[in-house]
């Protein structure tokens, strides 16, 4: 059993070459920006998303300035309506000194705020070859991971349900499916509402899991970034331990059937 | 006899014999006014079937026959219909404000979390070609008129920002001849040295002249509709370019059409049946959304104010409550929609409606032309704008559109929001 626990310790999350210890990926958008370090700290957090057209400000209180040092910045490119817009967001990014990970996040649709997979294939592939880490959002749909994979993608992020409704793993069975058939990280993202979704994602093989509103709308902030942290670590210990088998119907008797036979 | 707008109409002892006499008439002789369903020459028909589905809808519209049990079942459907939205907008649902606002919170933190934009308006011009009997810069009424210089433009502008503010919208009076498409464009330009993203609400316009005022730097257009039923319209609104209804709902249409990456919407609650002009406000942007899914759409919920030379005027039976109904009901059926709430209301009221749904508010705001200086070096020692003083101190400024409620500075809203659990924001834009 030592070697396993062992294991586990030297489990790294590994994205463009850069080693991280944690599987929590936090949000910063949607709650107060005095939070942060609290958020961070409970939850144990090495990367953290911000939104670009966010930081682009001159307000004294800089959301950038809130993050705590050591933190790797995964700035996206939200707002962004297509592949073009995305690289000037992204490049606006580097020079802000924002550093080269970038999360892809190119929607045209303000109601839902899918993801376009399409214009996302695009935008991995220009900023892949620009030397980004490029972390593409998207549907998971496991033609388009292939693409992204093929364009340079460090990790692929696909969604678990609309962005901000909490509503769970929706796309689970999709997401199994880029987990068994990408040899990239697969960080789930978006619309995980609770602690048990996240661990349930990382049972699945999820490579890490990227939250924020389950988190900006929970009471306490920092306490929940704290749940969360221990459930992601429950998932993931869960998933290198190999996981139990489940029957699809009846019970197992504990004395074997064939315990007869000689 | 106009009886029902005859609040309206006040005559200034300026006017020349001839004018006071073609007002008149314009105010009691439907005959004597233009066809207002008529474009005029120039203004671009584009084709859409939106405002037909609105009208629809909002003439079919009998709020009278929601119950409670309507409203009950309205607020618990995950997805809220159009049919939940009528009965969630209707008298039954008063009783149900709370549980309305609870809801609406819990949408507007899911979609928006807990911030809340901060801009300012900035009025350039207030000449107007139109005589609209409820507005302040209405072209009989008499007001001290200004149309701000681009040095004086520049001015404002760095007055504004040495608050931090980092959004503005720029307004003009109504008039083409005054304050044309280039000066306006001009004026943009000079915004974009001091700010991040620029609004504008300006007379409505063609395709191309959207698209010349977006390569200037404007990011998004508000107009408004004032009442969607335009047999109203036609009353309020009795000469000018603006009295064409029809031109003026296809605005956002054209300005998305042009590129613009936002449109603003609404109706000035007061003028008509409040209920069904709120329906229409809120189906008018669910259309364009269907139509438009990338661009970013807010509503507003201005009521009636008092306007110079005429206190009278007030937002009828939209009373604090009914404003909240409507915008709670907003928030439920559109979630991902940006709602504004100007200072025409109190702070009290913005202050709660900001926890509850609005995602915009204004601050520093001044409705008249070229003031800005005088009145942010004469906010008090609690941030507030001393906005009640005569106009007439200062010669060179312009009159007020209408008359404000919440004066409240920059850094006291800022305060005000954090004190409230909010985060107030000053910009979210990256222009690409």
């Amino acid at each position: 059993m030592m070697s396993d626990y062992k294991e586990m310790r030297n489990d790294k999350l590994v994205l463009g070459g850069h080693e991280f210890n944690s599987r929590f990926i936090l949000g910063s958008g949607k709650y107060n920006i005095n939070l942060i370090k609290a958020a961070v700290e409970q939850g144990g957090a090495e990367i953290i998303t911000l939104a670009v057209r966010r930081a682009n400000t001159a307000q004294k209180e800089n959301i950038l300035d809130f993050i705590p040092k050591g933190v790797t910045l995964l700035p996206n490119t939200s707002g962004a309506r297509n592949a073009e817009e995305a690289v000037r967001i992204a490049k606006l990014s580097r020079e802000m000194g924002c550093g080269d990970f970038v999360k892809i996040e190119i929607m045209n649709d303000t109601k839902y705020l899918l993801p376009d997979n399409y214009e996302t294939i695009k935008a991995t592939e220009l900023l892949a070859k620009e030397g980004f880490v490029v972390l593409p959002y998207m549907y998971p749909d496991l033609n388009v991971a292939r693409s992204l994979r093929d364009s340079g993608a460090a990790a692929i992020m696909p969604l678990a349900a609309p962005i901000g409704s909490n509503s769970g793993l929706e796309t689970k069975a999709f997401i199994q499916i880029l987990i068994d058939e990408i040899e990239l990280p697969i960080i789930v993202d978006a619309g995980i509402g609770r602690p048990s979704q996240a661990c349930e994602a990382m049972e699945m093989g999820a490579a890490a899991i990227m939250a924020n509103t389950a988190i900006a709308t929970a009471g306490d902030v920092p306490a929940m970034a704290g749940a969360f942290k221990k459930a992601i670590e429950a998932g993931r210990a869960a998933y290198l331990t190999g996981m139990g088998r489940v029957l699809t119907r009846g019970g197992s008797a504990s004395d074997p059937l064939t315990g007869f036979l000689r | 006899m106009n009886e029902e707008n005859q609040i309206y109409f006040v005559d200034s002892d300026k006017l020349p014999e001839e004018a006071l006499n073609r007002k008149h008439r314009l105010e009691q002789d439907p005959s004597y006014r233009t066809n207002h369903m008529e474009y005029m020459e120039g203004m671009e028909i584009v084709k859409s079937d939106i405002k037909d589905k609105v009208i629809e809808e909002m003439n079919n519209y009998d709020y009278s026959i929601y119950t409670s049990a309507d409203v009950i079942r309205a607020l618990s459907h995950k997805n809220c219909s159009i049919e939940d939205f009528k009965a969630l907008l209707s008298p039954a649902a008063a009783p149900f404000l709370e549980q309305m606002a609870e809801k609406a919170t819990l949408l507007t933190e899911q979609h928006f979390g807990n911030t809340v934009y901060i801009f300012t308006p900035l009025y350039i011009a207030n000449y107007c070609q139109n005589y609209c009997v409820y507005c302040g810069f209405n072209c009989y009424n008499n007001i001290k008129r200004k149309k701000l210089t681009f040095e004086e433009i520049d001015h404002e502008m760095s007055v504004i920002a040495k608050t931090g503010m980092e959004e503005i919208l720029m307004l003009t009076g109504e008039s083409r001849y005054y304050s044309n498409i280039e000066y306006i464009g001009q004026a943009v330009k000079i915004a974009k040295k001091y700010f991040r993203n620029i609004g504008i609400e300006i007379y409505p316009v063609n395709v191309d002249e959207y698209k010349y005022l977006h390569e200037c730097g404007v990011d998004y257009v508000t107009v408004f509709q004032e009442t969607y039923n335009s047999d109203k319209y036609e009353t309020l609104h009795l000469l000018g370019h603006k009295r064409v209804w029809p031109y003026r709902f296809d605005a956002q249409e054209r300005a998305l059409m042009a590129g613009m990456r936002g449109a603003g919407f609404s109706a000035l609650l007061g003028l008509d049946d409040f209920r069904k002009d709120a329906l229409a406000s809120a189906l008018h942007v669910y259309h364009i959304n269907r139509r438009f899914p990338h661009a970013e759409l807010s509503l507003s919920c201005p009521r009636l104010r008092p306007i110079v030379n005429n206190e009278k005027i007030n937002p009828r039976d939209v009373g604090e409550r009914e404003l909240c109904q409507v915008l709670c009901a907003y928030r439920i059926f559109l979630p991902y929609v940006g709602i504004t709430v100007s200072s025409r209301e109190s702070a009290e009221f913005r202050n709660g409606i900001a926890r509850i749904c609005a995602t915009k508010v204004s601050a520093g705001v001044s409705t008249g032309i070229g003031d800005h200086e005088e009145k942010y070096d004469d906010s008090d020692e609690n941030g507030h704008i001393d906005v009640s003083r005569e106009a007439g101190i200062d010669e060179a400024a312009g009159d007020e559109q209408f008359e404000i409620n919440d004066n409240r500075s920059i850094d006291k809203m800022m305060n005000d929001m954090e004190n409230g659990g909010l985060q107030p924001v000053l910009n979210d834009y990256v222009y690409v």
